[in-house]
């Protein structure tokens, strides 16, 4: 398959862009200006980078708690993602939810989950929704190798296939849980196997390929759109620790590094260079662009006002 | 009027709002050839094929969170769950899913869908199919809980549940699924939050929802008999609640008592009385708010130790009477 170079600058854009928002973050929580918690994605960029630029726009996803990848590349305003990051009353959630529950309705992000597996389900039912409306998109539903561990994940797959609803399920293979090693928490190696179970296809590639991942999601959407669920697994791993909590006592030093040697925001800078699809100043172009959005939107994000205490009971009910 | 059983009340609110809105639909176990474990939805796939009377897998959670995604993406799903004793599977899609997503969201969202489920005990189906789980639901906010007890009430809140654009628990009352009642014909809609005095009396007032609204009344023609005139408030919507007409009754009479099948012990009941004594009507209070709920037990097999553990004919008018007495 060859991958237009625009599509290919797209992604680029993206990955460079979640990781400057990725240390942006971690820098503003060890400067103390960050109440509450985070989930970091450094190291899995390419996972959301590719699926997003695989589908089309006026395809839904449902994401994860360690979204913040997912929400860029599914295009979202980083101003209000960070202002929300921020619990400022410009976020997208009005600082309600802060970033563990990111949605951008009008991005086609319905949001990020704080329950591990706890979307699965809902993805389902935009699926659903999306037949018995007659609607021409597919829903993509983010989840990790952990929730694939729930009854949610199991329940949903086996719904999905019965009904044959247009949903690419993508399992974000990072290795760990908080800390479990998938080793550890399953006793198969291939996540997509488990697909099978459900009469569904499943598929594993590289997640820190990134032209690899918009491959396989290209040709999963194709098959969804007519032919019902898939799962999509992407094997990467998540360098930075689960979250700010982490010790990092689950893991050695080395084995982290190996997986920065595999790095894939380098591997694929490397790539386009090779392929002519940019030259090294344009990469660096690219992640100054990158820098430069993150720094715009915590400076929008610091100048904007708290929420009032008067809307907290805003929004409960419709 | 015409006179019709609670359980057909129930479908025909379903009927009539599938014909009225495209959006809604109906999903659960075994709610279309089978027409549901207490016969609610039977016929329903004949009229509506089965993409909108759809059977599903055993999976509450999936069940449930497919009705969420449905609700946020523009349907309007009515989900059943055979017995509220198993929304324990899905206590999740609807405690930390539906009831959350529309505020941790901002608003930009909101999920308008209505979980059906029949609660309480009395068929002999013992601890795991019997409960009244009214109170697990009612301290979440983004839920609306509605309780109905008579035929016309079931038809007209169902049909504003499905109208409303919040996520709401509809808790069916399984052994008035037989009773007949009179409703009024054509469109009928209770509002969510409005209590209905069922009964008029001045010396006491009863507060009562759900299967007890009926027990209190036959309660209450009893005391008559006595002399002692009950108020039976029959609050229908448990969430929002209708505090106003807690308050106006418990000042008239100056004696209340509260009723439900529901365990006493961490029940709505508490925050009933409170509602009371938080307001003025505690200054119009003669004796304090008595409370009459399930003992603390699991609901047990046998049918003598089963009807023991609600509060029965017998217990509500003993304790009604050691108020005014």
């Amino acid at each position: 398959m060859l991958v237009p170079a625009d599509k290919l600058r797209t992604m680029y854009q993206n990955m460079t862009t979640t990781r400057s928002f990725e240390e942006m973050a971690m820098r503003l929580f060890s400067l103390g200006k960050v109440h509450g918690t985070a989930h970091f994605c450094i190291g899995e960029e390419a996972t959301a980078a590719g699926v997003c630029a695989a589908i089309e726009s006026q395809d839904l996803i449902y994401a994860t708690h360690r979204g913040h990848g997912q929400s860029i590349s599914k295009g979202m305003d980083v101003n209000t993602m960070m202002a929300e990051f921020l619990g400022k009353a410009t976020g997208v959630c009005k600082g309600k939810g802060g970033c563990m529950h990111i949605a951008d309705v009008g991005a086609g992000n319905l949001g990020a989950n704080g329950i591990v597996g706890g979307g699965i389900p809902i993805a389902v039912g935009a699926a659903l929704s999306t037949a018995m409306q007659k609607i021409d998109r597919i829903v993509v539903c983010f989840f990790g190798d952990g929730a694939s561990n729930q009854g949610t994940f199991h329940e949903a797959l086996n719904l999905a296939s019965v009904w044959r609803l247009p949903v690419l399920f993508v399992c974000i293979n990072n290795q760990y849980g908080m800390s479990m090693h998938v080793s550890k928490s399953m006793n198969i190696v291939d996540i997509s196997v488990r697909a099978a179970s459900y009469g569904l296809p499943g598929r594993s590639v590289d997640g820190n390929d990134v032209v690899a991942v918009y491959e396989a999601a290209r040709e999963a959407r194709a098959f969804v759109i007519t032919g019902g669920p898939f799962l999509l697994v992407l094997n990467t791993y998540r360098i930075t620790g689960h979250s700010k909590s982490d010790a990092g006592l689950y893991r050695s030093k080395d084995e982290v590094e190996s997986w920065k040697k595999k790095d894939p925001l380098r591997g694929f800078a490397a790539y386009l260079q090779e392929h002519g699809v940019c030259t090294a100043e344009e990469v660096k172009v690219m992640d100054a662009q990158g820098v430069s959005i993150v720094e715009k939107a915590l400076a929008f994000a610091e100048s904007s006002v708290e929420p009032s205490l008067d809307t907290v009971e805003d929004d409960v009910y419709a | 009027m015409q006179e019709i059983t609670y359980a057909q009340a129930v479908k025909d609110a379903m009927c009539e709002e599938m014909r009225r809105d495209p959006r809604v639909f109906l999903l659960g176990e075994d709610v279309g050839p089978y027409g549901g474990a207490f016969g609610v939805t039977r016929g329903m796939i004949d009229e509506f094929g089965p993409e909108r009377v759809r059977d599903t897998p055993i999976s509450e959670a999936a069940i449930t969170g497919a009705a969420v995604g449905a609700a946020m993406t523009g349907m309007r799903p009515i989900v059943e769950i055979m017995f509220s004793d198993f929304i324990t599977i899905a206590m999740d899609q609807l405690v930390n899913q539906a009831a959350k997503a529309r505020y941790q969201f901002g608003g930009q969202t909101s999920v308008p869908m209505v979980l059906r489920t029949p609660e309480g005990c009395g068929t002999g189906a013992a601890a795991q199919h019997s409960q009244s789980v009214e109170a697990w639901v009612l301290n979440v906010a983004g839920l609306k809980v509605v309780a109905p007890a008579t035929p016309a009430d079931a038809k007209g809140l169902l049909k504003a549940s499905i109208r409303d654009d919040n996520p709401v628990v509809f808790l069916e009352q399984k052994l008035l699924y037989r009773t007949k009642g009179e409703v009024p014909e054509g469109e009928h809609i209770v509002p969510l939050g409005e209590a209905d005095v069922k009964r008029r009396g001045e010396d006491l007032t009863i507060v009562t929802y759900g299967r007890m609204v009926g027990r209190c009344l036959e309660v209450a023609d009893g005391l008559a008999v006595e002399g002692i005139d009950v108020e039976v408030v029959d609050l229908r919507s448990l969430k929002p609640l209708d505090t106003t007409a807690i308050i106006a009754s418990a000042k008239k009479t100056g004696h209340v008592l509260v009723v439900h099948e529901a365990c006493q012990f961490g029940g709505f009941g508490g925050e009933i009385a409170a509602t009371i004594t938080d307001s003025e009507a505690f200054y119009y209070l003669d004796v304090p708010v008595r409370r009459l709920g399930g003992l603390d037990v699991p609901i047990p097999y046998n049918k003598t130790l089963e009807a023991g553990v609600v509060p029965t004919p017998e217990r509500i008018a003993a304790a009604a009477r050691s108020l005014v007495q």
